[in-house]
């Protein structure tokens, strides 16, 4: 009998956010997975938005490999999967709550994932109507949720079925023209808020658990089991049941560091960035999806900002409960000291930082410091510790079929995660590809133990000679772009020199991808 | 409103690629993610894997310029006009092309990413038939 390899992942959630990194939220299940653990001051996401951040978790690769490059772009339904791996080594294997590897805007249903719940689990014995059989990328059981109730994934399935009457106290992620929603909720009218009755008993991040530990439930006492239990949340909207709101009073919560109180100060820091910055700002451009186009961030509010963080912040405090079921459940059933668990996100959120919420081509740590933790499981004697070095989600893949004692294919392209800092000289690439309605957005950064550093290639908006470089040490909220800094021309032409590798690093690449939806 | 095209040189004839197309009821068989289809007179609807059922008017059925066009009248969209030509290459070969025009635009880029989709199973189908 191996090890059991609990995979916990939330979505757009900042490394702050957590109590053991300072955040106002209580998170003492996570904490304590910490302490007893490998915490990560500095995990990099291949990209930082949802479906390419994703499969690079799932297959070891960099976007520009999976060809996953864009949200709306489908991972090849035979791209590699360590949960096939993982299959394949014996492991009874299973993804709970949001996957998000392909499209959701699919009102044809032709993603396995959007058919999944209208036409049940593919297995051996039952062909999908497009004749295929057998699991879908290597999980032998899926059972999906995202940020709301709207579409066909079971979660919205089960509420619609079960609780027709709470539907309507969601917030509606999207608007009548399927753009993200820019109506204003709450107490201060920020955008993607809402004051939802649902009773916390049928909000997702309790049904994840508790679909979660209904899976644990059926599998044998003796079984090697990979389980990827995904939280949709705290990624917008921010409609946690009403009944928790009284958690954190949002007139209590302190502005984040990086939010520049006076409009001026925002203003230059933004200036002082590569141009879509403050076009985005202003409500000039619209370069991608992730963000409602019919907002302007300009209009953020103090207010906006606490009540947002407030939420957030209940949202993240609700699933370390539910993490803390799901590991009561492991226990129960005697298999803790097997019990491997990583606790990761997909990619971080501005949440008031520089005036901005939301995401999008903006390679800095409120979307690219992410909280990263790895408990090992206790009979494997791993010596707790704090790596402060970058490290990346491509890791995850090698460092699950480590833990299952497998050797790490070919196929992937980072090693297994450090459980220490012995590797000074660390770094992570993140790369953005975007090309939206007429605007293409290409952006590659490198983070080293000191520098963030990007550069714009050649698009709608860029014309390959920007870019930004801030120094960690000095700077830590990234707001002196030093790019053209002559005191940092060596260091910018090493960090150029390793992005330049990355690009031509050897090895196969999928054909990217063809955009199919915007989400 | 968005436009979208998406398009397929295929090494069969237009009149094969055209009877490929060109009958309403046979949609499932090229068009992914579509588990019923009934047409009744110029109405067409399609129930689709997610179990949404959507109602389509046949526009145009052409056996001269081979073109097919149709409309979506589901009231999710303020408008759509869908339109499949196939044009004669010479020597065995075509284009097929697969034209979406729709509102709200983001649902065009919805359907015309499922019309690449399309396109490449009958171009499966045609190649099928050509050597059958």
């Amino acid at each position: 009998m191996g090890r059991k390899i609990l995979f916990v992942t939330t979505d757009q959630q900042r490394y702050d956010t957590l109590g053991v990194h300072g955040g106002i939220a209580r998170t003492p299940v996570i904490d304590s997975l910490a302490v007893s653990g490998i915490r990560y001051e500095r995990c990099q996401p291949a990209s930082v938005v949802c479906m390419p951040s994703r499969a690079s978790m799932l297959t070891g690769q960099y976007p520009s490999r999976h060809g996953a490059w864009m949200n709306g772009v489908p991972l090849a339904v035979d791209a590699p999967s360590v949960a096939e791996s993982l299959k394949d080594a014996g492991y009874a294997t299973a993804l709970v709550g949001k996957a998000h590897f392909e499209p959701f805007l699919d009102p044809f249903g032709r993603f396995v994932e959007n058919a999944l719940s209208n036409l049940g689990v593919p297995t051996v014995e039952q062909r999908w109507f497009d004749g295929r059989l057998g699991p879908h990328r290597g999980f032998d059981f899926m059972e999906t949720a995202t940020h709301g109730v709207a579409g066909p994934l079971h979660y919205a399935s089960w509420m619609r079925r079960e609780h027709p009457d709470a539907l309507a106290g969601f917030y509606p992620v999207l608007d009548n023209d399927f753009n993200v929603n820019a109506a204003g909720g709450g107490d201060t009218g920020a955008p993607q808020v809402a004051l939802n009755p649902v009773p916390r008993e049928w909000y997702h991040t309790d049904w994840v658990a508790d679909r979660t530990i209904r899976w644990l439930t059926a599998q044998p006492d003796d079984a090697d089991w990979f389980c990827w239990m995904s939280f949709p949340d705290p990624h917008h909207p921010w409609d946690p049941p009403a009944a928790e709101r009284q958690r954190i009073d949002w007139r209590d919560v302190e502005l984040p560091a990086n939010y520049p109180r006076s409009r001026e100060e925002r203003e230059a820091i933004l200036e002082a960035k590569s141009r879509h910055w403050r076009a985005w700002y202003d409500g000039r451009l619209v370069s991608n999806y992730e963000a409602p186009a019919r907002w302007v961030p300009a209009t953020l509010t103090e207010d906006q900002v606490r009540e947002v963080n407030a939420l957030n912040a209940i949202e993240v405090e609700l699933i370390d409960e539910a993490i803390g079921r799901v590991l009561a459940a492991v226990d129960s059933r005697g298999w803790s000291e097997d019990l491997d668990v990583v606790f990761t996100t997909d990619h971080g959120e501005f949440q008031g930082d520089y005036g901005l919420l939301f995401k999008g081509p903006y390679h800095v740590d409120s979307l690219m410091r992410l909280p990263l933790i790895w408990r090992p499981a206790p009979a494997a004697r791993v010596a707790p510790a704090v790596v402060s070095g970058p490290v990346s989600l491509v890791s995850l893949a090698a460092t699950f079929l480590a833990i299952a004692e497998r050797p790490a294919p070919t196929w992937v392209e980072a090693p297994a995660l450090p459980t220490d800092d012995s590797e000074s000289d660390a770094a992570t690439v993140t790369e953005w590809d975007s090309d939206l309605f007429g605007v293409s957005v290409h952006v590659r950064s490198v983070v080293t133990c000191d520098y963030l550093y990007t550069e714009y290639q050649p698009g709608t908006l860029h014309d390959g000679t920007e870019g930004e470089l801030y120094d960690l040490a000095d700077d830590p909220l990234q707001r002196v772009n030093r790019f053209d800094d002559p005191a940092l021309a060596a260091q910018r032409r090493e960090l150029s020199d390793r992005l330049r590798a990355h690009e031509n690093r050897p090895g196969d690449r999928a054909e990217p991808g063809i955009l199919m939806a915007p989400v | 409103m968005a436009s979208l095209r998406h398009e397929r040189r295929i090494a069969a004839p237009a009149d094969v690629v055209w009877e490929v197309v060109r009958r309403p009821e046979d949609i499932a068989s090229w068009f992914p993610g579509i588990t019923e289809v009934t047409v009744e007179g110029t109405t067409r609807t399609i129930t689709t894997a997610t179990g949404l059922v959507i109602p389509e008017r046949i526009m145009a059925i052409d056996d001269t310029l081979r073109r097919f066009a149709y409309t979506i009248t589901a009231p999710l969209y303020r408008f759509h006009l869908g339109v499949i030509d196939v044009f004669d290459l010479g020597e065995d070969n075509s284009l097929c092309v697969y034209s979406t025009t729709a509102e709200p635009d983001l649902l065009c880029l919805v359907v015309a990413g499922a019309t690449a989709a399309a396109l490449e199973e009958i171009e499966r189908l045609a190649l099928r038939a050509r050597s059958s």
